[in-house]
């Protein structure tokens, strides 16, 4: 059994999602279907995107802001920021880039969300 | 001093869009005054995912949506010019500025759009008694030093707010290895988004305190700990509740102010609601030929509210150097019964077309009618099960409805409860 | 050549050093802050007093009367903002006519010039905001107000264009008498010895004293806190609002600044820390709720900042002035509370006087009285800034953008000398950070200028000295 707040809309129902058989997971509590859903996919395999930034070489700023093209698995978040740790992007960057490719296997890239222009 | 048609005082993202959709309605004339070097304004350093889904229909992040208006305005050719500050604007519509490059410039304008957003609340303005340390910022500053600059604002953070900035920063924090000991909110609500107290706090374990503050911050040169306290029905703080936290660092995140100084020097009658100015369906002030939109207007909770809005603006802006300008007499737009502001206050009589009112209410409200009423009858009205201070309400009243807005002689948004 | 010690960087040490520089010596400053007007000096009312309050024959009343008058002509050579904007002591209960009338009989006394006693109506007349309930007040033309901290540094670096020496961030702990001379001793171990001392060291000037003299001299620190309101609060009042005095000090003002903000305040509580600069929950109500009886419209929706000072009060409530014994050479000046900022120009003069008879010093024949501030962007015409612009290009890069500094200004004052070394350093000296933001949009920005101009690293760059750095780290 687990406990949460729905994100879909601001009601914000708080949905006990059960989840003994993880191919049956029943979910209550819920308002509208979107919240069933929605307590159905953060038990089994809850996604995150994940945005920070990298430093930027030769550029016109310091930093490149970065996105995982697709959301990761919420547990592997912290592994995946390790993954940025380091790395130096030289500039121009546009949006879109791949930055770190396929990230602990995921198959996900993180890729640049900014354009940086060369100094 | 040189002669503009439209001058549009800000290069984010309300100025961005008043100025695509000024040139799409016909007005090449048009200059762009920004004063941080670079186009964008504050979604360069959001680099968190979330904005874009009404406009673009895909999640974007902050400073892949500023890049596809700066595309737009770039594809244009609209001039624009980056590290210039306005200095003043006058009611005639006289625009002094200044940058390293040009020197001071002075421009006559036909048409001021005011995109020039908002700022924080400093701490100053909430009354936090203690020290004066190093380690106090506001979330927006702490956002700007580590997505933009690349230094750590600290190491062990409280958070006073939990509006979306507030909330946004305490998983950056954490993103970068700070500890976040705590979310601190005077109100016994949030408001921020439900999304984002769910993935920036609870994903991580951040305790959220409602009903409490901050009632003194400790330290010598840099912050050692704060003192938080539950708060009474006043919102005072309850003797014996204190709690003391170790940390180094505070953020805050109590509040967006629309930016008007300029909007003062030119006589542009602001509410003391949305702390931005009175405009008409036309986004225009009560000052002739000055518009407003975006967050200088009334702060938003979506940048793609932000977007719509500006333009709107830039094509009634553009209608107006081309003289036509809607004219007569307005019906006002009062906002009553748990709606706290609507935006615009006021409607011409005269033009046909749709209405789109922009709201904010006062409290938590569930189970309730959101309507337009005129004249004593309601004209629109839309079941909501839940409204909240967070979230901006839109209303869209179609040209039936409009025509009767306009032909009334009292308009009110109020909320009505749900008759079982 | 001769040499004096001045120990203490506030009003009365920069005062001192800059009167002294008239004279053929060589002259040092220490200071244990990192900067100039980091103490007392910093955080006050900015009021220069009429000389009505103090009492008749006192050190205070004699160096305030004085000190008053030299302003003008100070403000100009030194270049620093003040306004004569007079002041009202205010009457709210007809059974304190009484006090009212000494306190005028007093000034008179004093030697204040055209004071005089006014009704309830005349207040309102000149202050429509001032409450219904003030029922007469002493009026004070010759009252006025001052930025102490600008004030102090105007002193400072027209000191240190003289010749004078500054040495910041380090700490004397004692006094020793050496033959003729006086030694110094710092907290790190090293000495400095000179041919006189002179004691401007504020809350510590007692220690100081102790440590050496026979006559021993006790400061407590009186607490005061404040509240600062926004520029468009300007228009509440235009003159300087007293209550009637108690026996804690002048009771809480609502006072105008230099720059057009308005400042409730100081609350008066007698503390043991002297470093105490916090402000407390029930302090600054208190400042509030009386500041509210002077002006019942005032609401916190205006208030942009809050703040703390202490003042260095002698036990024996007047000033102490002069040397502390026959036999050695140091000149005290302990217990330089209110009026002090009022009387320092004068008290300047005295010990300067005082010490180089003692050392019968000549005149530096190169002093120049002159000291020109920072232009300040902000208050110049159209014209002048297109000149200052074409001139120095950053003068066209605006920082803070509330009080319209730009980066010209700040890295000026960086550069000159007794420069700005941190955030509060360059805000004190261009008003940088000080407006309604508090500094939300610029400190990152004035933070880059301070490391570039400093050569320092963006981690090296502190609010207000050491321990104070902003940032703990790189983004990696």
């Amino acid at each position: 059994m687990k406990e949460m707040i729905c994100i879909c809309c601001p009601m914000g129902c708080r949905l006990t999602v059960d989840d003994s058989d993880i191919n049956n997971v029943k979910v209550s509590g819920n308002t509208c279907p979107r919240g069933e859903k929605y307590g159905k996919e953060e038990v089994v395999c809850p996604k995150r995107m994940v945005t920070s930034v990298v430093r930027v070489r030769g550029g016109n700023v310091a930093m490149l802001s970065v996105k995982t093209k697709e959301a990761i698995e919420k547990s592997k978040i912290f592994d995946a920021l390790a993954t940025l740790k380091g790395v130096v992007v030289d500039a121009p960057v546009n949006i879109g880039d791949t930055v770190v490719s396929d990230v602990l296997g995921t198959g996900v890239d993180f890729i640049a969300t900014k354009n940086v222009a060369a100094k | 001093m040189s002669v503009k048609n439209l001058i549009i005082i800000g290069g984010g993202p309300a100025g961005l869009a008043a100025a695509k959709s000024a040139y799409d309605a016909g007005e090449r004339d048009i200059l762009i005054l920004e004063r941080e070097d670079k186009l964008g304004g504050i979604l360069n350093q959001c680099i968190h995912n979330g904005f874009g889904l009404h406009t673009f229909k895909e999640e974007l992040t902050g400073p892949e949506y500023a890049a596809r208006y700066v595309d737009e305005v770039l594809k244009r050719g609209i001039e624009y010019k980056l590290g210039t500050t306005v200095l003043s604007i006058d009611k005639n519509r006289r625009v002094t500025c200044a940058n390293e490059k040009d020197g001071l410039l002075v421009y006559d304008a036909k048409a001021i759009i005011l995109a020039c957003g908002c700022r924080e609340r400093p701490r100053g303005a909430i009354n936090i008694a203690g020290c004066r340390a190093a380690g106090i910022f506001s979330a927006g500053t702490a956002q700007k030093l580590i997505n933009i600059d690349g230094y750590m604002p600290g190491k062990e953070v409280v958070i006073l707010g939990s509006g979306d900035i507030g909330l946004i920063m305490a998983r950056r924090m954490t993103f970068q290895g700070a500890k976040v000991k705590a979310v601190v909110e005077l109100m016994p609500y949030s408001s921020g988004l439900n999304r984002n107290i769910v993935q920036c706090l609870k994903d991580f374990d951040i305790p959220l305190l409602f009903s409490h503050t901050v009632v003194e911050i400790k330290g010598k040169g840099r912050v050692s700990s704060v003192v938080i306290a539950e708060v009474d029905k006043n919102l005072n703080p309850i003797k014996g509740t204190e709690q003391e936290i170790k940390c180094d660092t505070l953020l805050l995140s109590v509040g967006l102010l629309p930016e008007n100084e300029l909007s003062k020097m030119a006589d542009v009658k602001l509410s003391p609601v949305t702390g931005g100015a009175v405009v008409d369906d036309d986004m225009m002030t009560e000052t002739d030929g000055i518009f407003a939109c975006g967050n200088v207007l009334h702060v938003h909770d979506l940048v793609d509210f932000v977007s719509e809005e500006s333009e709107w603006a830039g094509a009634r802006a553009a209608a107006y150097i081309k003289g036509e300008k809607t004219g007569g007499e307005c019906v006002g737009i009062e906002a009553t019964d748990g709606v706290r502001y609507v935006v615009p206050q006021f409607a011409h009589r005269e033009g046909e077309g749709t209405l789109k009112l922009k709201m904010r209410v006062g409290n938590v409200f569930r189970n309730v009618r959101l309507c337009v009423n005129c004249d004593g009858e309601d004209v629109y009205s839309k079941k909501c099960m839940i409204v909240t201070p967070g979230e901006m309400e839109t209303i869209t009243l179609n040209e039936k409805q409009t025509r009767a807005l306009k032909n009334c002689k009292k308009a009110v948004v109020c909320l009505k409860a749900v008759e079982k | 050549m001769k040499k004096v010690l001045i120990i203490g960087a506030g009003v009365v040490g920069c005062s001192v050093a800059r009167e002294l520089s008239r004279y053929d010596v060589q002259i040092t400053v220490v200071e244990k802050a990192n900067d100039v007007a980091c103490g007392t000096s910093k955080a006050n009312s900015g009021v220069v007093h009429g000389g009505f309050d103090a009492k008749p024959h006192s050190y205070k009343a004699w160096f305030n009367v004085r000190g008053n008058e030299m302003f003008d002509k100070l403000s100009k050579e030194l270049d620093f903002p003040f306004k004569r904007n007079g002041a009202y002591v205010l009457c709210f209960d007809e059974s304190k006519w009484g006090d009212l009338k000494k306190l005028y009989d007093q000034g008179v006394e004093n030697g204040v010039k055209g004071i005089k006693v006014v009704t309830g109506d005349e207040v309102r007349q000149r202050e429509p905001y001032v409450s219904q309930e003030v029922k007469g007040a002493l009026w004070c033309p010759s009252s006025g107000i001052v930025s102490p901290y600008e004030m102090t540094i105007a002193y400072a670096e027209n000191a240190a264009d003289n010749g004078v020496e500054f040495i910041f961030e380090k700490t004397v702990v004692s006094l020793k008498r050496n033959g003729s001379k006086m030694t110094a001793v710092f907290e790190d171990g090293d000495e400095i010895i000179a041919d006189a001392i002179v004691n401007c060291a504020g809350l510590h000037s007692d220690e100081l004293n102790n440590t050496v003299s026979d006559k021993k001299y006790n400061i407590v620190p009186r607490k005061g806190e404040y509240m600062l309101l926004d520029k468009t609060a300007g228009y509440l009042t235009s003159t300087t609002l007293f209550q009637l005095p108690t026996a804690m000090g002048k009771g809480i003002l609502v006072v105008p600044s230099v720059h057009g903000n308005i400042l409730l305040g100081p609350t008066a509580v007698d503390i043991e820390d002297k470093e105490c600069k916090d402000t407390t929950y029930d302090g600054l109500a208190e400042a509030f709720d009386k500041a509210r009886i002077t002006m019942p419209s005032l609401t916190k929706k205006q208030v942009i900042t809050q703040f703390t000072g202490l003042r260095a009060h002698a036990d024996a409530g007047d000033f102490v002035v002069g040397w502390a014994g026959e036999e050695f050479p140091l000149y005290n000046l302990i217990g330089i509370e209110s009026p002090g900022l009022t009387a320092a120009p004068a008290l300047a003069v005295q010990a300067a006087e005082d010490v180089a008879d003692y050392l019968a010093l000549g005149f530096n024949d190169k002093f120049d009285p002159i000291r020109k501030g920072i232009p300040c962007f902000a208050t110049m015409t159209e014209k002048e800034r297109a000149e200052i612009i074409k001139k120095n290009p950053l003068y066209g890069r605006i920082v803070c953008r509330c009080e319209v500094v730009t980066e010209g200004e700040i890295v000026d004052s960086i550069n000159r000398p007794v420069g700005a070394k941190d955030l509060d350093g360059v805000k004190r000296r261009t008003r940088a950070g000080m407006g309604r933001c508090q500094s939300g949009f610029c400190s990152e920005r004035v933070m880059e200028i301070i490391a570039r101009e400093r050569g320092i690293d963006m981690t090296e760059v502190t609010k207000s000295g050491k321990g104070s750095e902003i940032l703990v780290g790189r983004v990696e």
